[in-house]
């Protein structure tokens, strides 16, 4: 009664100890410490993210723009057709000289005397090689063209683009550079007619592989890596989840699922490489499967990836509270009712984010592939996942060995396209997380 | 004057109580949790459309005993359970009984409420539905209504059934767990301290709900609360240290124990 009555006595009754030290001010100056610590750790990470985006943002965003050069061309049948068998010979359209009407249409547009070979060459030298297909392909799909002149958008060879684009400076001795002096007057000339201009580059995200810059896109390397993607997701959700509810679930807890559990956690660990090495021993030497082709790299991406999606799935089973467990097993639902009413849904966001993180990992992933035969120059879209194809990543990869200033920028182009996709797909899982995510 | 004639009452239920069948028969359990033994040879027997409270100290065995009658024990790793337990005359450790359907006889109510993290609805049908004694739209909301009405929840949630189970309070969401367990239409009903993570008042309401549903159901309730075992049981059976002291009326047992123990335990001089 009295210690309710009268609390303030009993505070000033307590003895004022002048002897008791337990370091508040230290206290205080350890937490101050420990937090600058903490904000110098992410400030860090944060000026390093900063500077990786800052330049391969900045290397790379002219990437998707493109010089092209939009030309009146001339279909003349004395030069596709000079015998008039197109009708009988399809061969006829094919490896007609294409180039022929795109250096006949600059002459007239630069006004070029056409005997001046060396000038001529200069000329031609500013529109991209791929021009021939490009002619080739209208052709073929409407021979009815032949005869007529017709607007035709080229793509700027990859010095003139590098050039129009400020890359290349244009103060260095002429003979040192790879654009000359003429085909900067004639550039300009051009801008100013409207004839040269930047745009938006369609070409990196539909193109294949090629030795010339202006017509080398991830169109294919892309369509690779979404095989990829869909093989490891098929095979390795299923199996992941199925293993993790076995061991989570069913297993006896003995030494043998131990020793499964720790060697699941160190495969998570394992240097893709080997996994790459392990792709080419089974399925390529041993079971035959084609090289290059992007069903071995899902396949091997798959083994990379189960680990992943398996901690990740069992941690998320843990996470389900006891609690329904029992209420679902009280009821007399059966152990597999238990799990897949009650248990497996209420672990679904955590699974599917596992999942997804799993997922953007192997898209990234290079090494691996490289073993399997995938870093291959692959010009056609793979009809199947069967066929020779290229990742994303393995693209990256080729492109950045290359020395021209054009590859520079479709590198860091590239990475960005790349970026975009893993930034989508952990949004994806954050996304996931928040609409599926439940409270109890 | 009030407290004699209740008295009364309630003397006249015990002399009555001797005369209850057997619902469920306990011969010698024991549980090991591998080579800890938990309960020594206990032999209780639990009468029909009673109220038998467990109580004793923390550690005594009473929540082991409480699961073992509906098999929750089989869920732990490593326990073991030797002895004879039979609800009516069926053995319920027979190989031959299957514990999905023991469970449905023997229904069972948590310490904590656990919802479902689905609809109030969905909560309640649950049992029904795994257990095919429902099966058109019309037969579910029945059944749901009636559960609900037996759990003293309709009037409280009829408006929003559709709303998660978890958003309701603590006595709520027990309650609605009684409502679930109840769906199934057990025999029996085992509660684990229903009323330890409720409030007062919502631990009137359950205790209210007890005793409604002993008309129907036979009850084993382990509680900690002294009262809570006086206030609703008829019969009390205590545990200490793995061992069965008593099993008498609960009104004898609050009055004039047989055993020291008990006596001490109720006093609160050990516990």
């Amino acid at each position: 009664m009295t210690d309710i009555a009268s609390p303030t006595v009993r505070i000033s009754a307590r003895p004022a100890s002048a002897t008791r030290d337990i370091g508040i001010k230290r206290r205080y100056a350890a937490e101050r410490r420990f937090r600058a610590y903490g904000i110098g750790a992410i400030s860090l990470g944060l000026f390093f993210l900063a500077l990786l985006l800052w330049t391969v943002v900045s290397n790379g965003y002219t990437a998707f723009q493109q010089t092209t050069i939009t030309l009146p061309i001339e279909f003349t049948e004395k030069v596709i057709d000079p015998k008039g068998e197109r009708a009988t010979d399809g061969k006829v359209l094919m490896t007609a000289n294409y180039p022929l009407l795109v250096r006949e249409a600059l002459i007239k547009q630069l006004g070029i005397d056409a005997s001046k070979r060396p000038q001529v060459k200069q000329a031609t030298d500013m529109v991209s090689a791929s021009s021939r297909t490009l002619l080739r392909d209208i052709v073929v799909a409407d021979p009815s063209v032949i005869g007529k002149t017709i607007p035709v958008t080229l793509l700027a060879e990859a010095n003139v683009d590098s050039a129009f684009k400020g890359q290349i400076d244009l103060n260095v001795e002429e003979s040192k550079r790879k654009v000359k002096d003429q085909q900067v007057t004639w550039m300009n000339e051009l801008a100013s007619a409207g004839v040269l201009k930047k745009s938006f580059n369609t070409g990196i995200f539909t193109f294949g592989a090629s030795s010339r810059p202006e017509a080398a896109g991830v169109g294919v390397a892309a369509l690779g890596s979404l095989f990829m993607m869909l093989i490891v997701l098929v095979l390795s959700l299923p199996i992941g989840v199925a293993a993790s509810i076995y061991l989570e679930e069913f297993a006896p807890k003995n030494r043998l699922t131990d020793l499964i559990e720790v060697n699941i956690n160190n495969l998570a660990a394992v240097p893709s490489i080997v996994y790459g090495l392990l792709g080419l021993a089974v399925f390529i030497n041993f079971a035959g499967m084609p090289r290059s082709a992007a069903v071995v790299g899902g396949l091997v991406l798959t083994l990379m990836t189960l680990p992943t999606i398996i901690i990740a799935t069992r941690a998320a089973l843990k996470a389900v509270p006891p609690s329904i467990r029992s209420a679902a097993l009280g009821l007399g639902a059966s152990k597999m009712q238990t799990i897949f009413h009650h248990v497996l849904p209420l672990a679904m966001p955590g699974i599917l984010t596992g999942t997804i993180i799993g997922l953007a990992h192997a898209l990234g992933e290079t090494a691996p592939l490289l073993l399997i035969g995938m870093v291959a120059f692959v010009v056609d879209y793979p009809g199947s996942p069967m066929e020779p194809s290229t990742a994303l990543p393995v693209q990256i990869y080729m492109w950045a060995n290359e020395a021209e200033r054009a590859f520079v920028e479709r590198t860091s182009g590239a990475i960005i396209i790349l970026l975009i996709f893993l930034v989508v797909m952990n949004l994806g899982a954050i996304l996931l997380r928040r609409r599926f995510e439940r409270r109890w | 004057m009030n407290i004699m004639s209740e008295a009364a009452v309630e003397k006249a239920l015990d002399q009555k109580m001797n005369t209850v069948p057997y619902k469920m028969i306990g011969k010698d359990v024991s549980v090991y949790y591998g080579e800890k033994r938990a309960l020594f040879d206990v032999n209780l027997n639990i009468r029909e459309n009673t109220v038998t409270a467990l109580i004793g100290p923390s550690g005594c065995g009473k929540s082991t005993f409480l699961r073992t009658l509906n098999r929750m024990n089989d869920t732990i790793e490593n326990c073991r359970v030797t002895g004879k337990i039979t609800l009516d005359e069926d053995d319920i450790y027979d190989p031959a009984i299957d514990v999905v359907e023991l469970r449905a006889r023997v229904g069972m109510v948590f310490q904590k409420p656990n919802p479902f993290p689905k609809s109030i609805f969905d909560n309640v049908a649950y049992g029904p539905r795994i257990h095919g004694l429902a099966r058109t739209k019309a037969e579910f909301d029945e059944v749901v209504e009636t559960s609900l009405h037996k759990a003293g929840l309709w009037n409280e949630v009829k408006d929003r059934l559709h709303e998660p189970g978890t958003g309701l309070s603590g006595g709520q969401q027990q309650r609605l767990c009684i409502a679930r367990a109840v769906a199934v239409s057990p025999e029996v009903i085992l509660m684990d301290e229903p009323c330890s993570a409720l409030d007062p008042i919502a631990t009137a309401k359950v205790e209210e709900l007890i005793h409604e549903l002993r008309t129907n159901f036979t009850i084993v309730i382990v509680t900690h609360s002294m009262q809570q075992a006086a206030r609703v049981s008829q019969r009390t059976a205590m545990f200490h240290l793995g061992n069965l002291v008593e099993e008498n009326d609960t009104d004898k047992m609050f009055t004039n124990p047989d055993d020291q123990r008990t006596q001490d335990y109720i006093m609160g001089r050990f516990g």
